[in-house]
């Protein structure tokens, strides 16, 4: 495998887009160059992160999208730690669309390094990423990077700040800037002079900033660590929350939409049964532009919502199925076990000698394992607000990719990116989904036609369940080999899916290229010490646009791996614990989650009668998490069902910025993995979904949630993920205790009982 | 016209009876509280109490709410936060928050007629879809709020906590607040 290559992929879009990089100075991310932040009367602002107000309130710019994972708290806190203001002087706002608030670490995330190798080259990797990085100012919420990302410029541009309202001060007291205190938004001496942040903030922000301002000492905080109250959490209590489908514009018009039901399909006729002389409607026209993955379709613009649906359904649109009407799943499958049979794939690792390996294996297991697409299913269905007038766009959108919809939506309206305005609102529900732009092609692409009066797209459930972006179907085959004492001496992963890597990049234009970090993660990154370990990815082209889906390729990987992991335990006739336990002798973190996981489950001691225990450990987006699962099998409508009862979570995410989002991810996680674990299952017949709604798509709810006890290693570790990680581990848990129930192991998800 | 009694108020809308409620209350009278999720009463998130029961505003057509007494998430706390939604906001419970409009409709309707519900009382009870996973908390809030019920009959006081008081500032500037 060449790392060049990988680079590239790994940089995603990265390297296709930026040009003349390397002539351009050396970025940071402290001072926005085209920018500025939205200032209310009386503000000023003293670098591109935060503004201060004569009352001494301090708006934080956040880049990323808040879509229940805590942003809009968490990455303040970090600002206001090193700031010394109060915390309830604390107001967030949107950040406009600069470099600065480009999404870097999510990049060098995407580099195909092994942990334990993470050596000069990765070094090399992540510094060449980290500047392509810096200048490209991808705005882009996801890989649970945005604590990771935030850790050093928030900090640097609140230590920074604070460096200068103490300069400001000292200048006023006529004393050493040293011998100044900050407490709480004053700055203070010890002659008793002092003046409140909101005092000093215009004399401050006449001092040029210092862009390495000395931080803070872990032990030294006060606020990061802290479980303070969410931001985002009393307006969602009181229904004033704004998501994208509250938008509301004077003069705003509403459109609904039916697409082509097969994916690449088309609209051949239709007639509009009398849609146009429905009450409150004022335009059906065909949705043409294919940008962005876009589907094809006719939409209805009326004056409610309501009536743009019920004058859309009474369309009689003849559809044309398109290239890939004859496509259905059981095909799909097929294709990927050719490929497996065919032994076509990618190395993702190669250690060691398999072949010697295996054959003084005592014992040597095979196993085949698949899971199916998976939809996101945001509760918020997809949609968009746009309004085209003078040359000018601008677009409201729960959006995880805010730089991304801004070019998107001028290349579709032919304006430049200085014509376009981008308001990011709150998501209801994101998991990947509102990573992509498809809904800004169309609502733009509709607003061109209403004459400058904003309109605002929502696709139906229907819609939106039938043109996800979905986690890709992927099959793998696994072996194993245990010695006579029952180690492991040799385990081979060969999987076979679609690229979501590829499947995105082509959606926006570009030639995908090189194998795809994602498809082998999870498998090829294990912190298991194999002595001898291959992996290898074959990529079946899918036909099925995929999207990047909560933990994206660990969320089948460590299905695999850990499901097979427990039939080799069993093989060797071990505890899958201890089992573990025994291939993690390097790797201390690790196995001091699994520790804390099974201790806190009481894995010693029997669990209670018709309970058993499932044990899974998965390494994601910087975290590590270990979960033991207790699972019943209880009667349900179609027969034998698992029942989770409860769910012990351990996880070492590093530096803790607050405990209680941290235990809220972990649950969220759990009951998301738990949902397509159980339930998940999105099927393809005639080159279209079959699934329509949520009573085809069913979810966990109320009475099948398991209670969620998360507990948290200390660590000092830079920041790790948390949005994600909680989700991997849960499947194979569940998947691991209905074995023991059973007897039989788990090969496919969801999980059905014969 | 349409003559509806929403959140105490009576409104006069402009819409055919037959539009579900779900449509006039967001369209019509701007109350974006109530989510439109699935459009076939399967997830919850419109739900609205008409005369004190929870029904999915989705599948409910307007004009059959006419005389009756309709209360959306914005009519739960329009002096002073309801028990549950303070109990709500100790326990930290929305995530993305688009679901819990309805999820908060549904803890009225139960504890209106169950106060001191058990946790069977509330699987029954509570059956919207939250995609964030947030349920366990629901739970807690739920006895949480019903605890603190009995404790305000028993002796009424006024208990809003520091962090309460500190969020609900913080409520005003936060995205999608008042500022």
């Amino acid at each position: 495998m060449k790392r060049r290559t990988f680079l590239l992929t790994g940089a995603g879009i990265a390297g296709t887009l930026v040009v003349g990089w390397a002539v351009r100075p050396p970025a940071t991310r402290l001072v926005a160059e085209a920018a500025s932040l939205p200032l209310e009367r009386g503000d000023v602002q003293l670098n591109g992160w935060l503004t201060i107000s004569p009352e001494g309130l301090v708006t934080v710019a956040v880049p990323r999208a808040e879509m229940g994972q805590g942003v809009l708290t968490a990455l303040p806190m970090l600002l206001a730690e090193e700031l010394g203001c109060d915390w309830a002087a604390v107001r967030t706002a949107a950040a406009p669309i600069d470099r600065i608030y480009g999404n870097v670490e999510m990049l060098v995330d995407g580099l195909p390094f092994h942990p334990d190798e993470k050596g000069r080259a990765h070094a090399a990797g992540a510094w060449v990423v980290r500047k392509i990085g810096r200048e490209l100012g991808l705005m882009v919420t996801g890989g649970s990077s945005s604590v990771k990302d935030a850790w050093g410029p928030l900090r640097i541009a609140g230590a920074s700040a604070r460096e200068m309202l103490v300069a400001a001060a000292a200048a006023r007291f006529r004393v050493d800037p040293s011998t100044c205190r900050v407490e709480r938004g004053w700055v203070r001496h010890a002659s008793g002079l002092q003046a409140s942040f909101g005092e000093l903030a215009a004399a401050a922000a006449q001092i040029e900033p210092n862009r390495f301002p000395v931080l803070k000492s872990a032990e030294a905080f006060t606020i990061i660590g802290k479980s303070l109250p969410r931001t985002d959490v009393p307006a969602k209590v009181t229904g004033a929350a704004r998501f994208g489908t509250d938008v509301r514009l004077p003069d705003m018009l509403h459109a609904a939409i039916r697409m082509a039901p097969a994916f690449g399909g088309d609209w051949i006729k239709f007639a509009a049964n009398g849609a146009e002389g429905m009450p409150g409607v004022k335009a059906v026209l065909p949705v043409s532009s294919r940008a962005a993955g876009a589907a094809r379709g006719i939409a209805v613009v009326a004056t409610t919502w309501w009536q743009a649906k019920r004058a859309v359904d009474a369309l009689d649109i003849t559809w044309d199925a398109g290239p890939h009407g004859g496509m259905e799943s059981a095909i799909i499958a097929t294709r990927m076990r050719e490929a497996l049979d065919a032994r076509r794939g990618a190395a993702y690792r190669a250690k060691g000698a398999m072949a010697a390996a295996f054959a003084r294996a005592n014992r040597i297991v095979e196993a085949e394992y698949a899971v199916p697409f998976l939809a996101h299913a945001t509760m918020e269905p997809q949609n968009c607000t746009a309004r085209v007038a003078d040359g000018k766009v601008e677009v409201w959108v729960p959006t995880q990719a805010p730089s991304l919809v801004r070019w998107i939506a001028a290349r579709t309206a032919g304006v430049t990116g200085h014509d376009v305005t981008v308001h990011p609102t709150l998501l209801g529900g994101g998991f990947g989904r509102r990573a992509e732009l498809d809904l800004v092609v169309q609502a733009v692409e509709i607003a061109r036609s209403t004459g400058g009066r904003p309109v605002q797209l929502v696709w139906s459930r229907e819609e939106d369940m039938a043109h996800d972006m979905y986690r890709p179907a992927a099959i793998a085959r696994l072996r194993g080999g245990v010695d006579s004492d029952g180690r492991v001496v040799a385990w081979e992963h060969f999987g076979a899916s679609g690229s979501v890597m590829h499947s995105m990049v082509e959606r926006i234009g570009f030639a995908p290229m090189g194998p795809d970090k994602t498809n082998a993660e999870g498998a090829a990154d294990v912190p298991y010490e194999f002595a001898n370990h291959k992996v290898e990815h074959a990529l079946v082209k899918s036909a099925v646009p995929l999207g990047f889906w909560r933990s994206v390729g660990h969320s089948q990987n460590a299905y695999f791996t850990e499901a097979f992991m427990d039939e080799l335990a069993a093989a060797a006739g071990k505890d899958p614990y201890q089992f573990r336990r025994a291939l993690l002798a390097g790797h201390p973190r690790h196995l001091a989650v699994l520790d804390l996981a099974a201790a806190r489950a009481g894995w010693d001691k029997p669990p209670a009668a018709g309970i058993a225990r499932g044990i899974a450990l998965a390494e994601s987006f910087g975290s590590i998490v270990a979960q033991v699962a207790e699972v019943s099998l209880v009667k349900g409508e179609k027969g034998m069902a698992p029942r989770v009862h409860r769910v012990v979570c351990a996880i070492d995410c590093g530096q803790v910025i607050h405990p209680d989002i941290v235990a809220a991810q972990m649950e969220s996680g759990v009951i998301f993995g738990l949902s397509a674990a159980l339930f998940g299952e999105i099927t393809v017949k005639g080159g279209a979904v079959e699934q329509r709604n949520f009573p085809d798509y069913p979810m966990v709810r109320m009475a099948g949630a398991p209670v969620v006890e998360t507990h948290i290693v200390p660590s000092k570790a830079p920041p790790g993920g948390v949005g994600e990680p909680g989700t991997p581990p849960i499947a194979p848990a569940v998947a691991n205790a209905v074995f023991k129930l059973t007897g039989k192991p788990v090969r496919s998800l969801p999980i059905r009982l014969a | 016209m349409l003559k509806l009694d929403i959140n105490g108020a009576t409104r006069s809308v402009d819409a055919a009876p037959d539009t579900p409620l779900l449509w006039v209350l967001r369209d019509h009278l701007n109350l974006t509280g109530t989510k439109y999720g699935c459009g076939v009463a399967a997830c919850g998130a419109c739900m609205v109490e008409v005369d004190g029961a929870a029904v999915m505003s989705c599948i409910t057509a307007a004009g059959s709410v006419a005389g009756k007494k309709v209360r959306t998430v914005e009519g739960l706390g329009a002096d002073q936060l309801s028990a549950l939604q303070q109990a709500w906001i100790r326990h930290q419970v929305p995530q993305c928050g688009y679901c819990q409009s309805g999820m908060l409709i549904a803890a009225t309707a139960l504890l209106a007629k169950n106060p001191a519900p058990t946790d069977a009382d509330i699987d029954g009870a509570i059956t919207n879809i939250c995609r964030c996973g947030t349920y366990q908390r629901i739970r807690a809030a739920i006895k949480d709020a019903a605890g603190a019920g009995k404790a305000a009959a028993a002796a009424p006081q006024a208990v809003p906590a520091l962090a309460l008081t500190r969020t609900l500032e913080a409520a005003k500037a936060a995205p999608g607040g008042a500022k």
